[in-house]
């Protein structure tokens, strides 16, 4: 069975992020990329589908401009098999993403496919639902495991109340939530060999995609600033400005 | 045209997010419906039908609906959509998982989580982790979309009177079932709906010292949330996490016990009006947005905040 995993490239998670003074978008001049971390959950999965023997390969598949490239390497060197980068400008709407991860499961075939449950950029969580309503297929949002039964796959999923199983014919679009498992770090040698594992570039054309807008970004703004707090040096202080000054007591 | 949302339910009681939704959709447009999609589900119709500002409820009531699974339930929203302008539900993990899904059908974008509503076709929505906040504007026909509970006051659960009109579509798509759920069993207000929270994360050491929170949960009502690293150490369940991608809150009061405050953290709690930080480290990020700080090890800090509330 071939699994396909797709991977976005985001801002570091570690880093907080600025709005630009013209209030057209953030600065993401200069700060540091990275795998989304449910992706790259989503590439642990894939991997250890084919060391158990389940996964006959894994592919992986990037859209954005060239530079997403470096995030593909990096699901090489965490042991997929090879990439397909699909060229677009930057942050591509979710429905165009899902169009063109659409024909390449037509290309491919696989039996699973597997995908953050959200990009922590836009926070979105709603490409992978897309994907499965364009394909049919069914689908397992919010993994936290994941066990391949036959033509089936058990998918239990982190729901508001608690936890839910469902049984998915496969093929199937799992998301991954961040219990799934804990991804590896790559190795040196397993970095160097990614670098000659086989990425294809394609475009939209190639795919027979036609992007749309379908929505326009007016402006971005900076959250509302919190008011600075006071320390308190002890309990009661606590208690007492709790009951008397907030008034929440 | 009309606005349909869709009520979150368990097929006896309407979920309280329905009613941020209903809030957040009165504000898109006049003529609201409600959605109450499940099996057995008439009493959860009833109860759509007091919600005040609805006026008119649907009840598809079909053995296909009663998990509310995703494959079915997007064939039916989408069948549906064709006479709405605008189609809303809560974002919460049912809405985040069938709403996409309606919205590939329908060739259409969707709004995720959004925080306000400027007109029938502009939103506000926070990205990266809330540090954001986006003012997008939507050119499709039908505009779909999920709600932030927090930011949008409870429409009035009564004092409506709709008319309730049954659908008979039954959309089986027969490619997946439900199996099984563990639901986490609590007397406790849920963590979205409470107006006191207080969380913990690793400094708490393992799940019995939760035992600590709860008591000062007890004596305020409060809920008990946590951080993904206290959820991740397994000392307490999934549906406690609080966060980016667990749940957003914004109680009257949040406590933060043991918790560094990593920017995923904050996302999820920075919009409770008082903000409380108990933590040993004095240099934590969670005392930049606190209130009131109090630097303490909480193994003697929160006995004696029980004993003195
Ligand atoms: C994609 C992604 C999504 C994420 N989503 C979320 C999310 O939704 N929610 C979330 O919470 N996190 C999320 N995280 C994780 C987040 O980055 C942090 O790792 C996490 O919030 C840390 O939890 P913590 O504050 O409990 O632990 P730590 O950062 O380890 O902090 C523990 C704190 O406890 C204090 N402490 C220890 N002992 C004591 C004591 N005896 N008395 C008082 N204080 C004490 C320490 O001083 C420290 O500040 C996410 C991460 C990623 C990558
Ligand atoms: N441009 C992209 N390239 C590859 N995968 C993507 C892209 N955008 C979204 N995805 C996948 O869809 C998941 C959910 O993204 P989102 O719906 O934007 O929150 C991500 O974790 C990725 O796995």
């Amino acid at each position: 069975m071939k699994v396909l995993v797709t991977v976005k490239r985001v801002i570091d998670y570690n880093v907080k992020v600025r709005v630009k003074s013209d209030n057209t978008d953030v600065d993401l001049a200069n700060v540091k990329m990275a795998l989304n971390p449910f992706c790259e959950i989503a590439v642990e999965e894939a991997v250890r589908l084919k060391e158990a023997g389940t996964a006959s390969e894994v592919v992986v598949v990037s859209i954005g401009p060239k530079t997403c490239q470096e995030q593909i390497r990096t699901a090489l060197a965490l042991g997929a098999d090879r990439g397909i980068q699909i060229e677009t400008e930057d942050m591509p709407e979710s429905l165009n993403v899902a169009k063109l991860l659409a024909k390449v499961i037509d290309e491919e075939q696989p039996g699973l496919v597997i995908m953050g449950k959200q990009a922590i950029d836009s926070d979105n969580n709603q490409t992978g639902q897309m994907l499965a309503a364009l394909t049919d297929m069914p689908q397992g949002t919010f993994a936290s495991e994941v066990k391949i039964d036959g033509d089936k796959v058990n998918v239990t999923r982190e729901v508001d109340g608690g936890l839910q199983t469902v049984a998915l014919n496969m093929p199937a679009i799992v998301t991954t939530d961040l219990r799934l498992n804990e991804p590896r770090y790559a190795s040196l040698p397993n970095i160097m060999k990614a670098k000659r594992k086989p990425l294809d570039v394609k475009t939209p054309a190639d795919l027979g995609v036609e992007l749309k807008a379908h929505t326009k970004l007016l402006k971005v703004t900076p959250p509302a600033e919190r008011q600075a707090g006071i320390m308190v040096a002890s309990v009661d202080e606590l208690v007492d400005k709790l009951k008397n000054e907030a008034k929440v007591l | 045209m009309a606005i349909l949302v869709i009520a979150e339910h368990d097929n006896s009681t309407l979920k309280g997010a329905t009613l941020n939704a209903v809030t957040a959709a009165s504000q898109m447009g006049a003529d609201l419906h409600l959605l109450v999609a499940g099996a057995g589900c008439g009493a959860a119709a009833e109860a759509a039908a007091q919600v005040a500002g609805v006026a008119k409820v649907l009840v598809a009531d079909n053995a296909a609906y009663e998990h509310q699974l995703a494959e079915n339930m997007g064939k039916l929203v989408a069948e549906l959509a064709k006479d709405y302008s605008h189609i809303v539900s809560p974002a919460t993990t049912t809405g985040k998982n069938f709403m996409p899904r309606v919205a590939a059908l329908l060739d259409v974008a969707q709004l995720s989580d959004i925080t306000a509503v400027e007109s029938e076709n502009t939103f506000q929505r926070p990205i990266y982790a809330g540090n954001a906040i986006a003012t997008v504007e939507s050119m499709d026909a039908v505009k779909v979309i999920t709600v932030r509970g927090t930011a949008f006051d409870a429409a009035a659960a009564e004092g409506g009177s709709a008319a309730v009109e049954t659908v008979d579509a039954a959309h089986d798509a027969g490619i997946s079932s439900f199996v099984g759920e563990e639901m986490a069993q609590s007397d406790r207000p849920e963590l979205t709906a409470a107006d006191v929270i207080i969380s913990g994360g690793r400094g708490m050491g393992n799940g019995e010292n939760f035992a600590l929170l709860e008591k000062v949960a007890d004596k305020l009502g409060a809920a008990v949330g946590a951080s993904r690293a206290a959820v991740d150490a397994g000392f307490v369940p999934n549906d406690m996490q609080v966060g980016q991608t667990g749940k957003i809150v914004a109680p009257e009061l949040y406590i933060a016990v043991g918790i560094s405050g990593a920017i995923q953290h904050l996302a999820g709690m920075k919009d409770s009006k008082i903000i409380v930080a108990i933590n040993k480290d004095e240099e934590a990020p969670i005392f930049s947005v606190a209130d009131y700080g109090l630097v303490a090890d909480l193994f003697e800090a929160v006995p004696e905040l029980e004993q003195k509330i």
